[in-house]
């Protein structure tokens, strides 16, 4: 049975034995930021007190170890995500900076008057953001892929819209509607259309893994620490010709071949975009999150997860009915493991802080999708957010919360 | 639950429902201020008008949090036909209810907890609570910051982490 799942891998989290407000915790904040498993620890505990120097800088038995462990970080990456080249990735603090290297190293290399950025209505702003500040650079313009009402891309629109586009920056699952958008094709319009296409799967990469060549994307980031990893690490994969041709993002050490009176060279891919002192016991330990997800197996956790799904949905029908606002697709297969929702009149922060007191930890506000939320008409959301090691006990603690909320909010 | 039950009081989820004060002032005469807090989205606008360096009228508008919202109610109460001065040393005694200091500006106003309630800051001393729930302590203080702004002739206050 899938939901033993959460059962048999809930104490590989020590923090989740933690209790809350008096209460046991449910941790019900994945989306905003997963939680790390012992062996993820002691990999980082390990690097620190057996094997840290610095990389890449020869000269000594730590400096290599430290440069091996790097490296095979990097590799096991490479192998996580069906890429050809060790060299196509790249580390990154997360995977904001990811997708702002793409945007200012190519956009500024590539970008011209008059060219479009098509961005999804779904984006989070590090898909956003980066696209507006090198459209003002470069005076290209961003334009927007609008959404169905039960929270689809606009195939449509997407077709019409990509069609003599120079960028398209969609995500693959939605952080606010759980959306798992048509990746795939949204890329081969791109391909069609000669336009770059970057894929954010900050929300993919930890519940169903990502095959950039099945995805058929130009890069692709993601970041460490939703995916059961450290803080301070992301990555960028990129195909190895449109690396090699693009300028480096920032410069410094590590990132050259030559520095002369006149000028530099920039190192070859990957560490042309490496730029200083590297992330690298964070490398350290993404390489032992992905090899802990990899053994459970993505089968597993999404079967896991869209069980889990079902039991929230049917729990928050039955207690709240129409009370109860879920944003997003009810189709399950098109849905990953986020329920945003609003509940009467009570605001997304006071449910929060509410729910907070029975040791329920959720997020609430606009997730750094405003754009989003403007569409769907609201201020905030409340959103509660699974993973692996989520069970039924954490959603029947959500709508306990709940009902104390409507509970206290009546008068 | 008790904590919870010292934030969510009646009075404040009865200002929140049944807000008073809340509308516009012609500006100009009055002054308006708008506040935000890109946290969490909370929104108020302050309209205050002032005679003879005292408040003869004050209104908001606003989206937000339970906190936020009766926060900004009860204020518009407490301070109509108050003078300017009256105003601020009522804003240092909130912060210091809500155990925000006050900095070097603020005057020597300390709240007195259990006193007769009602006595220093109206309906407003029902925040209390929010003391113990750092996060919130900014809805509570949002249409406070954007009165002063307002009063001193700024139109934007945007809440920081800091
Ligand atoms: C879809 C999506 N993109 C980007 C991000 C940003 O991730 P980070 O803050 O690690 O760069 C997040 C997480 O907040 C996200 O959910």
């Amino acid at each position: 049975m899938n939901d033993d799942l959460g059962a048999r891998v809930r104490g590989d989290f020590p923090i989740l034995a933690r209790r809350v407000n008096g209460h046991d915790l449910h941790y019900l904040d994945s989306g905003a930021s997963s939680q790390r498993p012992a062996p993820v620890i002691d990999a980082m505990d390990d690097y620190y007190r057996r094997h840290h120097a610095n990389i890449h800088r020869g000269a000594h038995t730590l400096g290599d170890e430290a440069t091996q462990m790097y490296e095979d970080a990097r590799a096991r990456v490479a192998s996580f995500l069906h890429a050809r080249d060790p060299a196509e990735v790249v580390f990154t603090k997360n995977v904001t900076e990811a997708l702002n290297l793409v945007a200012k190293a190519w956009g500024g290399a590539n970008l011209g008057p008059g060219d479009r950025i098509v961005c999804s209505t779904m984006e989070h702003h590090a898909n956003i953001v980066p696209w507006f500040q090198v459209a003002a650079q470069t005076g290209a313009h961003v334009e927007w892929i609008p959404l169905t009402d039960d929270g689809l891309l606009d195939m449509d629109a997407a077709a019409r819209l990509i069609d003599g586009a120079a960028v398209v920056a969609c995500t693959a699952t939605s952080n606010v509607l759980g959306t798992i958008t048509p990746i795939a094709e949204v890329c081969r319009l791109a391909a069609e259309a000669g336009a770059l296409s970057v894929v954010d799967a900050a929300q993919l990469v930890p519940h169903m893994g990502a095959d950039v060549e099945a995805i058929g994307c130009d890069v692709l980031g993601f970041t460490g620490h939703k995916v059961c990893g450290p803080t301070g690490i992301g990555v960028l994969w990129g195909r190895r010709e449109l690396l090699d041709a693009m300028p480096p993002f920032l410069g410094g050490g590590e990132m050259i071949a030559d520095v002369t009176f006149d000028g530099f060279t920039p190192a070859p891919v990957p560490l042309k975009f490496e730029a200083g002192t590297m992330p690298i016991a964070e490398a350290v330990g993404l390489h032992a999150a992905i090899d802990y997800v990899d053994a459970i197996g993505f089968d597993a956790i999404r079967a896991h997860e869209v069980e889990l799904l079902r039991y929230a949905f049917d729990r928050l029908d039955a207690s709240f009915g129409d009370k109860i606002t879920v944003h997003g697709p009810r189709d399950l297969g098109v849905r990953s493991g986020i329920v945003s929702f609003t509940l009467g009149d009570v605001h997304p922060h006071d449910l929060a802080t509410i729910l907070d007191q029975h040791g329920v930890a959720i997020r609430a506000g606009h997730h750094c999708a405003k754009p989003l939320m403007s569409h769907l008409g609201v201020m905030a959301t409340a959103r509660a957010s699974f993973y692996l090691y989520s069970n039924r006990a954490d959603v029947d603690a959500l709508v306990d919360g709940l009902e104390h909320a409507l509970a206290l909010f009546e008068i | 639950m008790t904590q919870l039950d010292d934030l969510y009081k009646e009075i404040i989820l009865d200002h929140y429902r049944r807000p008073r004060s809340k509308g516009a002032l012609p500006v100009p005469p009055a002054h308006r201020g708008h506040g935000f807090n890109p946290l969490c989205g909370d929104e108020v606008t302050v309209d205050v008008l002032v005679e003879d360096g005292r408040v003869t009228d004050v209104m908001f508008e606003g989206r937000g949090c339970a906190i936020s919202q009766a926060s900004a109610s009860m204020m518009c109460e407490l301070v109509s036909g108050k003078t300017v001065e009256a105003v601020a040393a009522d804003f240092d005694l909130f912060r210091s209810m809500l155990g925000v200091d006050v900095g070097a500006t603020g005057s020597e106003a300390a709240f007195e907890a259990g006193g007769e309630p009602g006595r220093q800051l109206g309906d407003a001393e029902s925040l209390q609570g929010v003391r113990e729930f750092p996060s919130r302590i900014k809805c509570a203080t949002l249409s406070w910051n954007t009165l002063t702004g307002a009063l001193a002739g700024e139109d934007e206050f945007t809440e920081t982490d800091t």
